[in-house]
């Protein structure tokens, strides 16, 4: 009864002034379910006809380990790399004015909207090692990066870049400039500015872009099958493994394969989901 | 405030109306429509058939017919129509696809490749090399492949229809040297010689197949072309009618043909979706587009596209001088058929996923 009475005393407090919660949550709930839920559990009911040892050995096959290994090492390198170098032009976007910044700042979302094939294809032109860009590299430094993983990473890192940048953005633009002036009258260097009140402030939208631009990358296809060589084992990653098996009517193989990075990409996403709350609590 | 509302207003009519556009839902007029589904290099091929067909089934029949098609790779074509997508007409690469859809969705009669001439195959193709030019390598046979300075574009047989062919080609080019005629295959008395063949032949594979030998494997025909053109390897394993349009498309001089001294039968074959003609009422006109193929006229337009007509009784000389004589082995002949060349080279585990040490 007192369960009751609290539940109640709560929901009338959660009441806004606004009317129509009620309709929108649910309106959000079956769009929702529509979009993601129904989809993505087929996925899942589609895989459990395979038994359990079928989906082990179809997962645990050296070939689809290795894809793996691909898939998550150079998204996260990518992801990585995106959050230094993001930071660096986002604050340069938002700190300094000069001569086409608006234009810059409209170039960041291109990779949003280029046709993934596009991308691929001009990167592996650029990257080539018989010409271009491709050649310098390969002649100075003896460096391949077309059909290596490391033009995979490069690949990520492009299409990866505006999640940073944008969702980075606000975040700092919101910070107050008094701050870091009281921080600097109280005393503090230009480094313990940066380190102890802008970056725990702007944390949080950091690891978001971060994650975005982690999980865009897992499941990258389109620009990536250009540049990798696909070569088994090496070069080849899991969502071409997925439309191999798709290719030769194993559908519930690919759905296996589908699942564990589906899997691997949901937990990863809430674990920074985690650390993101936690570092909110204790920032300021 | 007021305009603002009214901005909000103008903009969502505009998305619906662009909704209604993208989803295509135009008023439907006279004409009978029939849905080809087709493979990638076919696109030019029957964009010029389209206009002939309904310009001639006009004439015979006073009925108009507009013929779209659609291009993807063949295996993903199949799997759509598998999935529901009703395709009047398939167009494909291989008779293996055109199977899985009569197996795996019951569309087609069991009888389908016998109701056409050719087994339904309208025009063929074959397998062979594209060099750059003046052939800096020597390259002019299956076997100058493997010489170490000579690297090689492909497309993963894994994934495409095309690299299957140039696949099975070259095991067919070592069977034929060991053995010296490909009659032995059936003969139980070599069968320890076959044997041995299909050993070497599978070491040929493996050495070709190397990461060092072919650094890139392509998902398609088409991305492996731009593989080429961006400078990677010295010959192109490639589909004839794609090796001609690469020509006709960078100017002569950039790159050359060479004809190996044996190659693969490539039969692509047609059929009519009985299921699908049937609940669209469409089959006479259907029939007529793939019979319009064998004519004189669709030969001639295949040949154009670089294709060998199966019927060049009224093809002009000129065009036929283009397709440079080779000798060429069927799939049936060599291997037993798409099915079991499938399942033994291509599926997980198969002979392939073995030379590549997975």
């Amino acid at each position: 009864m007192i369960h009751l009475q609290t539940a109640r005393r709560w929901l009338r407090k959660r009441h806004s002034v606004l009317p129509g919660f009620g309709l929108t949550l649910g309106f959000a709930m079956l769009y929702l379910s529509l979009l993601v839920l129904i989809p993505l559990s087929s996925l899942f009911v589609k895989s459990a006809s395979l038994s359990w040892a079928d989906f082990w050995n179809t997962v645990s096959d050296p070939r689809v380990l290795a894809s793996f290994r691909l898939t998550f090492g150079a998204a996260l390198a990518a992801a990585l790399v995106n959050a230094v170098f993001g930071l660096i032009v986002t604050w340069v976007l938002v700190r300094y004015s000069f001569f086409g910044k608006r234009l810059v700042d409209a170039m960041i979302d291109l990779p949003f909207a280029m046709p993934t094939a596009v991308s691929g294809i001009t990167l592996t032109a650029l990257f080539v090692k018989t010409r271009g860009l491709g050649k310098l590299l390969y002649d100075w430094f003896g460096l391949e990066v077309a059909y290596t993983p490391l033009g995979i990473m490069i690949a990520l890192v492009f299409i990866g870049l505006p999640f940073v940048v944008r969702t980075l953005q606000p975040a700092l633009e919101d910070l107050d400039l008094d701050i870091e002036e009281s921080a600097a009258s109280l005393g503090a260097t230009r480094f313990q500015t940066f380190r102890l009140v802008i970056f725990p402030a702007i944390l949080p939208a950091l690891l978001t872009g971060f994650a975005l631009s982690f999980a865009r990358a897992l499941g990258e296809y389109g620009s990536v099958v250009f540049i990798a060589g696909n070569q088994p084992g090496k070069t080849e990653i899991a969502p071409l493994l997925i439309m191999n098996k798709l290719e030769d009517f194993h559908y519930r193989e690919a759905a296996a394969i589908a699942v564990i990075l589906l899997l691997a990409s949901f937990l990863i996403l809430l674990f920074i989901n985690i650390v993101q709350w936690w570092s909110r609590r204790y920032a300021i | 405030m007021k305009t603002r509302t009214w901005l909000y207003g103008a903009l969502l009519l505009a998305s619906g109306a662009l909704a209604y556009w993208v989803t295509g839902c135009a008023p439907s007029s006279e004409e009978v429509k029939l849905l080809n589904v087709s493979y990638d290099p076919t696109r030019e091929l029957y964009e010029e058939v389209k206009t002939a067909f309904a310009k001639s089934w006009k004439e015979q029949s006073g009925e108009a017919v507009a013929v779209k098609t659609m291009h993807d790779g063949s295996g993903k074509q199949a799997r759509k129509v598998i999935e529901g997508f009703e395709a009047d007409v398939v167009t494909l690469a291989l008779a293996y696809d055109i199977d899985a859809i009569r197996q795996k969705a019951g569309l087609l009669a069991k009888d389908w490749q016998s109701r056409l001439p050719h087994n339904s195959c309208p025009y063929t193709s074959t397998i062979i090399f594209l060099v750059r030019r003046g052939n800096p390598k020597h390259i002019q046979d299956w076997g100058d492949l493997l010489k170490p300075d000579v690297q090689v574009v492909t497309p993963n047989p894994k994934t495409s229809g095309g690299a299957r062919w140039n696949y099975l080609a070259a095991w067919g080019y070592v069977l034929k040297r060991e053995l010296g005629s490909f009659d032995k295959l059936k003969d139980p008395q070599a069968a320890e010689e076959v044997a041995r063949a299909n050993e070497k032949a599978r070491d040929f594979l493996k050495q070709l197949f190397d990461p060092k030998k072919t650094p890139v494997l392509d998902t398609g025909a088409r991305s492996a072309t731009i593989t080429f053109k961006n400078g990677i390897g010295d010959v192109f394993l490639a589909w004839e009618n794609e090796a001609y349009l690469v020509l006709q498309e960078s100017g002569k001089g950039k790159y050359e043909i060479v004809v190996p001294s044996i190659s693969i039968l490539a039969e692509p074959p047609v059929a009519v979706v009985d299921k699908v003609v049937d609940k669209h009422g469409t089959r006479k006109e259907a029939e007529a587009f793939l019979k319009f193929l064998y004519t004189p006229e669709g030969q001639t337009m295949a040949a154009r596209h670089f294709y060998r007509p199966c019927d060049p009784k009224g093809v002009p000389e000129e065009l036929l001088k283009q397709f440079r004589p080779v000798e060429m082995f069927r799939i049936d002949e060599v291997f037993g058929g798409w099915a079991k060349a499938q399942k033994e080279h291509f599926d997980d585990g198969g002979i392939y996923d073995q030379i590549k040490g997975t």
